[in-house]
């Protein structure tokens, strides 16, 4: 362990006698007004040691100071309503819900962006345990997780290098952790091939009373740093620091990325129960993106004092860290704690027990500033609130993109539409695109049902969790977003995720309760990119106040693009419901022949941005399907009380590929076939046998009923004004659709699986063949 | 019949779990005296005839594009087997 070492400290009373040192604060991203600002608000210049906090809780990526001014309305339109069950809402490490009978649940979705383009296993790695620290932070046990994952054109060589090393990371760390992979997306467009999409999300349940939150109050009281020691993970833009106080002895570039230890974040993860079951915990916080800056200034911001921290008490992996560096350190598995000095020893007993390093760098003072000592040197001194939540407020310029009006012009209605004696080629060629086809290659790398608590996971609609062993009772997430339609209209984008997420969840029998979402954007400095941001956070705040379902948290990650070119617009909206029965969820498959096949919801011609003119033309354009709230809640309440009247079979959601795509999923789930007929969709709706099968309207769901509860299931559409259609039966092992075509099983199947390794089966590239291109770009590290 | 030996390792800064495991495991077997342990791996590479300096040029691209990852390891070292020097088992 290293105590203060030899070079020089930048310290308070230095800094106030040498006003005019030059620093470093271009190239730690602050910008001149900024570094102004600080300098004012110390009424000196920062010590290097302060100027890495500011910069660090600064960046976009700690101080949302693009996103700001548009995320309040998420808080401005929850309605006291919206809020009946919400325990914790924004601003936390995590949101809670609850889900009745005592239990609360906690969950959040993340980004881990930039990081899993560089090291892809890594990245991806440590995505899933950041988040998951999130959620223990909040006093929870993790109960599951899932990754929404998006990648560049599936033959594109690159993507053969990041892909498998994205999905063995999410699997490496998850699988270590024993926490089950209930779903996720997985989705190719161009528009991700130099920048990936990675969101990670994790679930949590804890009883009400056992709901933590990170503020440190009560002078006198201890922080406590515990889990991993401190290496020099993820600091490399703060080099230029430690290459001004002490003269180059050290490593000179550190790496910007974190590795992760599984094995150990478990362990943390069961100290952390322990913890809170002994009650010795008053106050926690994960320790993640910026490190020790985040989790020291905003645990004193959320309390009620000060807080004074040593930070040469902090145990080092690597001993040539400058203070600089250990204050910026992303290394992964570390928690901080307040503690009551009463309850020290019962806190450091359980820590021992866990093989758990605990550390008491200071304490809670009666003050107003956060001081940190190296040595006898204080080297930081500020409010604590001007570094976490005080930072700047961007009011970036927006305006709508010059091309969307030519865009939204470029419908499909002057594409060649195929015929009836086609639509079975359509299919099976929908079916073999990358966005549609079977992702076992990705989930069968997830440990699916480890803790024997998932009803459900891959490939049904949600994934469906068990929360109380003994009545059953649990949760359903589903994660969403069409990014294409975001494009065409990031508004409609925003809340077609929405409420394709909230119909996943109502579909496998879920009352829909919370919304996290991970906000994936281009450049906030493209006037165009700030526009669509702010669009699709309208659309999910107004398309939130409508459902009734309030947002609990998320994030938002800039930058995100290939080259010069921004991504669609990714809002991926994640959607919790709860249900009293787990064992009363809908598959998405029927598994007994004889059910009768219902269609909910109306089809119009709504073909832009869909799959189809995708796969058969290449083409995005026009205006994405109409969004229906109304509809979508209507939708809801029927699923909602049909399943847990036990109306239900199985129960399918229909979104990208439309009919056509949802019953192939249905009859390959079980290779129960179905027999259904058109007909009576074509002369209600008015709409042509093409238009019926690959439209993707929102608001639909395929539903299978036993016999006996068709009429009470249809009187049940009724009174909710459902629109209700019979379609056909189960039968046979076949998609029968009358007079159009009849494709077995096994040739849908041959079509829609194998396609992801097939495509990374033609390409081997060496693993880190981009490595040097991205790094090159000077990516920012805080964009993630 | 020559052999080139490449030794990679996990970058200094970066955490190491394998080796934080076997430290662990060490301090529990009553072996204190070692405070860190560290866990890279070797790879031989056999060429016909002569390790020549154009072999270990083509060994060193190797180690550099594909048998480490410049991301988060080092290749600390390319050179011939000495004589003596067990290969492999």
């Amino acid at each position: 362990m290293s105590g203060p070492t030899a070079y020089q400290v930048d310290h308070v009373e230095r800094a106030a006698q040498t006003p005019d040192t030059t620093q470093p604060w271009a190239e730690l991203g602050l910008k001149e007004d900024e570094y102004a600002r600080i300098r004012e608000i110390l009424g000196r210049r920062p010590t290097s040691a302060e100027l890495a906090m500011y910069s660090v809780m600064w960046s976009e990526h700690c101080s949302y100071k693009s996103s700001k001014v548009h995320l309040r309305q998420f808080g401005e339109k929850t309605t006291a309503a919206m809020r009946e069950h919400l325990l914790v809402g924004i601003g936390e490490n995590a949101g809670v819900v609850d889900i009745g009978h005592g239990w609360a649940v906690t969950f959040k979705i993340e980004s881990h962006n930039h990081p899993s383009y560089i090291e892809p296993y890594q990245g991806a790695a440590t995505g899933v345990g950041g988040i998951v620290r999130d959620i223990m932070s909040m006093g929870a046990r993790p109960l599951a997780v899932m990754d929404p994952l998006r990648f560049g054109a599936l033959d594109h060589p690159d993507t053969a290098r990041v892909l498998p090393g994205v999905v063995a990371g999410v699997g490496g760390y998850g699988n270590c952790l024993g926490l089950p992979n209930i779903g996720g997306e997985i989705a190719f467009d161009p528009c991700y091939q130099g920048n990936p999409l990675v969101n990670a999300l994790c679930v949590g349940a804890m009883r009400v009373e056992d709901i933590h939150l990170a503020s440190a109050s009560g002078t006198g009281n201890l922080v406590v740093l515990f889990g991993a020691k401190t290496g020099g993970d993820g600091i490399g833009g703060v080099s230029v620091l430690a290459s001004e106080t002490f003269d180059s002895t050290g490593p000179t570039k550190r790496p910007a990325v974190q590795v992760g230890d599984p094995f150990a974040e478990k362990v943390l993860i069961e100290c952390c129960l322990d913890l809170y079951a002994a009650g010795v915990v008053a106050g926690i916080q994960d320790l993640g993106g910026a490190g020790l800056s985040c989790a020291t200034s905003e645990l004193a911001s959320n309390g009620d004092g000060g807080m004074r921290v040593h930070l040469d008490r902090v145990p080092l992996r690597d001993s040539s860290l400058s203070p600089e560096e250990i204050l910026m350190s992303e290394s992964q598995e570390r928690m901080m704690a307040i503690v009551e000095p009463a309850r020290l020893e019962e806190f450091m007993a359980v820590a021992r027990r866990w093989d758990v390093e605990a550390t008491v760098l200071g304490e809670v003072t009666d003050g107003s500033h956060l001081e940190i000592f190296w040595g006898e040197e204080l080297i930081v001194d500020v409010p604590p609130r001007s570094v976490a939540h005080d930072g700047p407020v961007y009011h970036r310029p927006l305006g709508r993109p010059a091309y969307l009006d030519a865009l939204q012009a470029d419908t499909t209605a002057g594409l060649p539409r195929p015929a009836t004696e086609g639509l079975g080629r359509t299919l099976l060629d929908v079916l073999a695109s990358p966005n549609v086809c079977d992702p076992a290659w990705v989930t069968r790398q997830y440990d699916r049902y480890v803790r024997g608590n998932t009803a459900q996971a891959m490939p049904d609609d949600a994934g469906v969790v068990r929360v109380d062993e003994e009545t059953g009772q649990g949760v359903a997430v589903a994660t969403d977003c069409n990014g294409r339609f975001a494009q065409l209209d990031p508004y409609a984008g925003a809340q077609l995720a929405l409420a394709e997420a909230y119909r996943n969840v109502a579909v496998s029998g879920a009352r829909p309760l919370a919304v996290s979402d991970c906000l994936n954007f281009g450049s906030p400095e493209d006037p165009g990119v700030m526009w669509q941001f702010a669009e699709a956070v309208t659309g999910l705040a107004d398309g939130c106040a409508q459902l009734g379902v309030p947002v609990t948290g998320g994030n938002v990650s800039f930058y995100n693009q290939t080259g010069d070119t921004p991504i669609h617009p990714t809002p991926v909206v994640a959607v919790l419901g709860a249900m009293d029965d787990v064992s009363r969820r809908n598959r998405s498959g029927w598994q007994d022949e004889g059910l009768t096949l219902l269609l909910l919801g109306t089809t119009a011609d709504e073909l832009d941005g869909s799959v189809w003119a995708q796969v058969a033309h290449g083409h995005l354009g026009g205006r994405p399907p109409r969004v229906d709230l109304a509809a979508e809640q209507r939708l809801a309440t029927v699923m909602v009380e049909a399943t847990a009247r036990g109306l239900v079979a199985a129960a399918h959601d229909l979104s990208e590929g439309g009919l056509a795509v949802a019953l192939a999923e249905g009859v390959l789930r079980h290779d129960v076939g179905a027999t259904v007929s058109l007909a009576g969709l074509r002369s209600r709706d008015g709409v042509d046998s093409f238009t019926a099968l690959f439209s993707e309207s929102g608001a639909r769901a395929l539903v299978a009923v036993p016999d006996p509860d068709v009429a009470a299931f249809e009187a049940l559409c009724e009174e909710h004004s459902q629109p209700v259609l019979r379609l056909g039966t189960t039968d046979g092992t076949s998609m029968h659709v009358e007079d159009t075509f009849e494709l077995g099983a096994s040739t849908l199947r041959e079509a829609h699986t194998g396609v992801i390794e097939a495509a990374l089966a033609r390409d081997v590239t060496p693993r880190h063949a981009a490595t040097g291109r991205a790094t090159g770009e000077g990516r920012r590290a805080s964009g993630s | 019949m020559g052999t080139v030996v490449v030794d990679v390792m996990p970058k200094q800064e970066i955490l190491d779990p394998q080796g934080q495991a076997v430290v662990g495991a060490l301090r529990r077997l009553g072996q204190s005296r070692f405070s860190d342990v560290r866990q890279g791996k070797r790879f031989t590479l056999q060429v016909e005839g002569e390790v020549t300096e154009e072999v270990l040029a083509a060994a060193r691209e190797a180690a550099e594009t594909l048998l480490s990852n410049p991301v988060i390891e080092d290749v600390v070292s390319v050179r011939e087997l000495v004589e003596g020097e067990v290969a492999s088992s």
